[in-house]
């Protein structure tokens, strides 16, 4: 404060005219400060376009794992407050039986191949974030608060993603709002930085080529030309990499990545190379040795809840109930599918159980008219409920599952009956059934 | 003047640009606001701002610098190395750079660590063992394996190339 008064009118002149003059502060914020030989706008539009598809993949298969969800039935809504956001939901088939299992695999193995890509892309842009002036017009002062969201929101939701499936719930939020509405901010940003900045990649690679600058070795690297934005270094020191090395090394970043994880997507040997995945664990050669989402320990499901005094009770028109013994009398069914998780991970194995089909026709309702909430015995935790669709109810291949494998399901994979459902999300296949509800109203 | 120029020249982009902008931030700011409806957005907040900080203040610096560390390092023992070789004439085939040798396997294995922190170094433990019915145990070692592949095949494909340009030298 005691500055401010002494500066007197005559001063601040001069001091306008030096804060003109001046370059601004000293370290990063100076161009010089930015040696790397290979920055510049065609390495960036690369970076660019190649996350330009892999962002895409990513966020349809995103949108898509919501659909999947189901949230307009009752009970399976985990973000109510939408409101506009969930316009394009649809009604989630049961057919092709592999769809979520590729969907959901390409969202999470797709994302973890691309965080090589986006660190690499961030890399070749972040002079950019120290340019000084900070901006030089008014258009660029709110394109680069629109990048705030961008990188923001990128990081966001890789970190959140990639915490989540590894079940590190570190963050102070539930993670399935954070997620989707940490999308759509990020992809709001990410449309308009692509339709802001798309006719400067094709009109940047138009100009200089794709191949020419990937025939380079190192010893004949040179900057690109200068560039409007700054990204070309304007001091630059020599080359310990070419460009095609540098996207070579970024690629193999990815490779390693996918490589590394994409066997929890897979069965058979295979998995087994999934050695830097959460769900790439070998359990055993069992009928019941596959991939395990929540044991019944953790979820207070005990053996004494689930033994003989254990009953599925129907409710419908009909109230019925049914010990294990008559569930295994009624006409039973197998089928093998896939039980995929939205955290990426997915197996194939052969359900034997009732059709859901016939529960419903027994509980009083007609074919294909409503829908199901199935309830669980866990205690606590996410999904102790899920509803299914009257079309999900109606598929003949929905089973309320007894046996897999030709054995009794063990206690974590749902003993005494669990819901099997064609393509359904992981957590709408309902362990430790314990009440069907077909008086379901869609919300 | 015409009202374009005008435009230009007190925005400094065609008007298309503060349109689509302002759909972004329209689109982001109602995303935000379910954010506020949910409840959560303190915590949102904090993590949307602290990822930048993450990234850009932090995770970078710390990469540029290890980086540049190595390459001086790299740099000093190749200029010693030539001094000891009793100044031999240099073959003409190009021999390697040892920088990328090193450069590629840490990255990767950083890469590695970076993203399955959680498992390797176990915070994710007792969630984990909730869950899958197994413990966290086994990634540390299976990090530590791909490290030694990683700088193994590295090593192996510096020896050879080196080989290869000595040969060409020849």
């Amino acid at each position: 404060m005691q500055r401010d008064r002494e500066v007197k009118p005559g001063k601040k002149g001069r001091l306008a005219a030096r804060l003109k003059g001046w370059s601004g502060p000293p370290g990063p914020f100076r161009p010089e400060f930015w040696r790397s030989p290979l920055r510049g706008p065609w390495l960036t539009s690369v970076l660019g376009l190649i996350l330009l598809v892999g962002i895409t993949l990513v966020a349809i298969t995103g949108l898509v794992s919501y659909a999947a969800y189901e949230p307009r039935l009752p009970g399976n809504d985990t973000t109510p407050g939408r409101g506009l956001l969930g316009f394009y939901l649809f009604d989630w088939p049961t057919d092709p039986v592999w769809l979520y299992r590729v969907t959901q695999g390409a969202h999470v193995v797709g994302g973890l191949t691309l965080v090589p890509i986006l660190l690499a892309k961030l890399w070749s842009v972040i002079p950019k974030l120290f340019s000084w002036p900070p901006a030089r017009s008014v258009a660029e002062a709110v394109e680069r608060a629109s990048l705030l969201l961008l990188v923001g929101g990128a990081v966001f939701q890789f970190v959140t993603g990639i915490l989540n499936i590894q079940l590190f719930y570190v963050f102070p939020f539930s993670f399935y709002p954070a997620h989707f509405y940490g999308a759509w901010i990020f992809l709001a940003a990410f449309a308009v930085h692509v339709v802001i900045k798309l006719p400067r990649v094709i009109r940047t690679l138009r100009t200089y080529g794709l191949r020419d600058y990937l025939r380079l070795s190192v010893a004949d690297t040179r900057p690109e030309p200068p560039d409007p934005d700054g990204l070309v270094a304007t001091d630059p020191a020599p080359p310990t990499m070419s460009r095609r090395g540098l996207l070579a090394f970024a690629g193999g970043g990815s490779l390693v990545m996918f490589g590394l994880s994409v066997g929890q997507c897979v069965d058979g040997p295979l998995r087994r190379t999934a050695l830097l995945a959460p769900h790439g664990r070998h359990y055993g050669t069992g009928p019941n040795d596959f991939q395990v989402n929540k044991t019944a320990a953790s979820l207070g499901v005990t053996p004494d809840r689930t033994g003989e005094s254990w009953r599925l009770a129907l409710v419908g028109p009909h109230r019925m109930e049914f010990s294990r013994e008559d569930l295994l009398a009624m006409p039973l069914y197998t089928y093998a599918l896939p039980i995929a998780c939205v955290e990426g991970w997915s197996t194939v194995q052969t359900w034997t159980g009732v059709r859901l089909a016939d529960l419903a026709r027994l509980a009083g309702t007609r074919a294909g008219s409503t829908g199901v909430t199935a309830r669980s015995l866990q205690r606590g935790g996410y999904f102790g409920q899920a509803s299914l669709s009257a079309a999900q109810v109606a598929d003949p291949r929905s089973l309320l599952a007894l046996r897999v494998n030709g054995a009794d399901l063990s206690l974590d994979h749902g003993y005494p009956a669990r819901v099997i459902v064609p393509n359904a999300p992981g957590v709408h296949n309902t362990k430790w059934v314990r009440e069907l509800d077909f008086t379901q109203e869609r919300s | 003047m015409n009202g374009r120029g005008r435009w230009a020249r007190t925005y400094g982009a065609p008007p298309w640009h503060l349109l689509v902008l302002a759909l972004c931030f329209l689109v982001a700011g109602y995303a935000a606001t379910r954010v506020v409806e949910v409840g959560i957005w303190p915590g949102f907040l904090v993590w949307f701002v602290g990822a930048v900080i993450l990234h850009d203040l932090v995770l970078f610096p710390l990469y540029s610098a290890a980086d540049s560390a190595a390459r001086s390092a790299t740099a000093h023992t190749r200029r010693r190395g030539r001094t000891a070789a009793r100044r031999r004439p240099r073959p003409t085939g190009r021999r390697p750079a040892p920088i990328n040798y090193l450069r590629v396997p840490t990255a990767f294995s950083g890469l590695l660590l970076l993203v399955w922190s959680p498992l390797i170094l176990r915070g994710a433990e007792p969630n984990y063992r909730a869950a899958v019915g197994l413990s966290t145990i086994p990634y540390l070692n299976r990090w530590i394996l791909v490290t030694l592949v990683l700088f193994a095949a590295s090593a192996l494909l510096y020896v050879l190339r080196r080989l290869a340009a000595g040969r060409v030298g020849r």
